[in-house]
């Protein structure tokens, strides 16, 4: 029997989907395992996010507030959240591995004394225990891991899971007084990338150009994205070159997403770029190199000029349409 | 100033891997190359020694003592840093809460200012020692930087996440955690090669440490290579793909 807290996700003003695919880790978990799960809302003026969490079948949404949680800090967040998970009895705590939850959870799994298994994928079983599979060598390898300590701490990869619709329960929401304590750390400044498209982790389809484009990366991602509502992501070359902020590199080291469509535009493919969306439904590729690894995992591959093919493609999609 | 750093050996990512007969770990006959991340580190620490000036570096290695030892001086000291630290370990079976732990170690043993070491390692993609690290210390830390500024005793660090970047500021000691775009690593010089072999490197055992209980708290049961995607087709032209997305994908 497991006790599964889950820490959402969220930008102060409402959840974020991602916590919707932790749900889903937890309900995994509990088929195998049996037990039940609880939500955590911490933050500064959320009880909002925690009242629009409360139908999904939680046994109570604790909400946890102070106001040196409006831009939490690993330090605070994780005594905050260890705190409440001792306070319920937690054997699991769950987290997506956002930024947040990368940041703050190993300093979790200290304080309760638990071994961490990051960006889970799936759960899987050795010998009657829980094993959490996860992705190892940029995806080229999967481990399956056990964790021998009571308590267990965990991030979840939110692409492996679904987003978990509400079932209409009404979890009550229970205050938990928060501490985060005091930190040498201070939080100065936030630079958020500024954009309308959904975002990377929550789109359907995910329009991605690589170094190829050069300064032409928006004039040649945008126009496709809006037509398709899509988001834009980019490859590691194309951030370090400046053609495209950090926040949309996708891989190893960026996001990891698996849209019902990608497009890979002017990308090589490296190992390090497929570990974040080779689980898309369908890929498109287009790269002016037949011999890119990018064409090895395409559903739909073509050899052009990304300049010429991709207004092409934007025109004819709108005159289908019309 | 005393700054620790890391140096982690891995099996190159980009060599064709092999599990084990006992299908816990990589097979021996591998590549080795220094941690990517390491190497941001490293130079983060070269580079703010320059720019400060009495400033110790010392790196830290944990694994197989001959191989890391090696790496520790070719990957670290050829490069620039004063010393060298190894600690024995089986590569296979430690976790990344056991090398917290062996670095909390060290740590008193040499109170540095500073502790910079990689976001992640390129094997195992774990993400862990840093924070674990400053937990066990109960230090502030910046994780993921690509910007890294000493301003007296406090250290401004630029980090990247999700929906852009976000500054804190942080006072010493503390851990920070380097992320690609901080630098560019430098090569080892010839003569940074030829001055590494003089440089000091202590070695420890694990039973050095007083580590109390020296079991990690997580082991791999199994590995397994995932199917890959089989590959699809060449679609003629423009015109080819809209129809394909259109009638067979169904996706736009
Ligand atoms: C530790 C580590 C972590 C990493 N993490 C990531 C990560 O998270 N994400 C990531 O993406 N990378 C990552 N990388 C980098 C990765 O190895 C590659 O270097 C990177 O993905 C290459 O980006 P690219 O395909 O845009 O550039 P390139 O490899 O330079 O490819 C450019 C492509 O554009 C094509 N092209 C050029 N002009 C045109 C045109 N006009 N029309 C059509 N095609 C054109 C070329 O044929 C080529 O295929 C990581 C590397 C390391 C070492
Ligand atoms: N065996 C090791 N020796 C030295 N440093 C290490 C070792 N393992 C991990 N580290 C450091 O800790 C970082 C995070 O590791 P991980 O939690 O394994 O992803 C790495 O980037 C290294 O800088």
């Amino acid at each position: 029997m497991s006790k599964i807290l889950i820490i959402a996700d969220h930008d102060n003003g409402s959840a974020k989907k991602i916590t919707l695919n932790t749900i889903d880790f937890a309900k995994q978990l509990i088929a195998k395992r049996g037990g039940s799960f609880d939500i955590a809302v911490i933050g500064s003026g959320v009880a909002g996010v925690a009242a629009a969490l409360t139908g999904h079948g939680a046994g109570a949404v604790h909400l946890a507030e102070h106001a040196d949680l409006a831009h939490p800090l690993a330090q605070g967040f994780a005594k905050v959240v260890a705190d409440l998970a001792k306070a319920v009895g937690a054997d699991v705590v769950a987290m997506s591995a956002s930024s947040l939850g990368k940041d703050a959870l190993p300093r979790v799994a200290v304080r309760l004394q638990a071994g961490m298994a990051s960006d889970v994928i799936g759960i899987g079983d050795a010998g009657g225990s829980v094993a959490y599979r996860r992705p190892m060598w940029a995806g080229n390898l999967v481990g399956d891991v056990v964790i021998d300590t009571p308590v267990h701490v965990v991030t979840v990869r939110s692409s492996a899971f679904d987003a978990i619709a509400a079932s209409g329960g009404a979890s009550p929401v229970q205050s938990f007084a928060a501490d985060p304590g005091s930190s040498r750390a201070k939080f100065v400044r936030f630079d958020g990338t500024q954009s309308s498209r959904p975002d990377l982790g929550e789109a359907t389809v995910v329009v991605a150009g690589g170094r190829g484009l050069k300064d032409r990366f928006g004039a040649i991602t945008e126009p496709l994205a809006d037509l398709l509502n899509g988001a834009i992501g980019a490859s590691r070359a194309a951030v370090d070159d400046g053609f495209a902020p950090n926040d949309y590199q996708i891989g190893q080291t960026g996001k990891v997403v698996a849209p019902q469509l990608y497009f890979a535009i002017a990308i090589s493919g490296a190992v390090q770029h497929l570990a974040g969306m080779k689980n898309s439904k369908v890929i498109v590729a287009i790269n002016k190199n037949a011999d890119e690894p990018i064409f090895k995992v395409a559903d739909y591959g073509l050899v052009a000029d990304a300049f010429t093919a991709v207004p092409e493609l934007v025109s004819k999609i709108k005159a289908l349409r019309s | 100033m005393k700054i620790l750093v890391s140096a982690k050996r891995v099996s190159d990512p980009n060599a064709k891997l092999a599990i084990s007969g006992d299908g816990k770990w990589v097979e021996g006959d591998v590549e080795y190359v220094m941690n990517y991340f390491c190497e941001n580190a490293i130079e983060c620490a070269l580079a703010l020694a320059e720019e400060h000036g009495d400033v110790e570096t010392v790196a830290l290695g944990i694994g197989d003592s001959d191989e890391t030892g090696r790496f520790v001086r070719q990957g670290a000291l050829a490069r620039g840093i004063d010393r060298g630290i190894v600690v024995s370990a089986d590569e296979g079976t430690i976790d990344s809460d056991l090398i917290a732990r062996v670095y909390q170690k060290i740590v008193e043993k040499e109170s540095p200012d500073l502790v910079l070491i990689g976001k992640q390692s390129v094997d195992g993609d774990s993400n862990q020692v840093g924070q674990l690290l400053a937990e066990y210390l109960d230090w502030p830390q910046a994780t993921f930087a690509s910007k890294v500024e000493l301003k007296g005793d406090q250290v401004e660090v630029t980090r990247e996440v999700d929906g852009g970047l976000e500054v804190v500021s942080l006072s010493l000691p503390c851990v920070i955690t380097a992320d690609l775009r901080l630098n560019e690593p430098r090569f080892a010089s010839l003569a940074g090669i030829m001055k590494a072999k003089k440089k000091p490197l202590d070695e420890y055992e694990l039973d050095d440490l007083d580590l109390g209980d020296a079991a990690p708290k997580v082991r791999i049961a199994k590995m397994t290579t995932p199917s890959g995607r089989k590959s699809g087709v060449l679609v003629k032209d423009v015109d080819d793909l809209v129809a394909k997305l259109r009638g067979e994908a169904r996706v736009i």
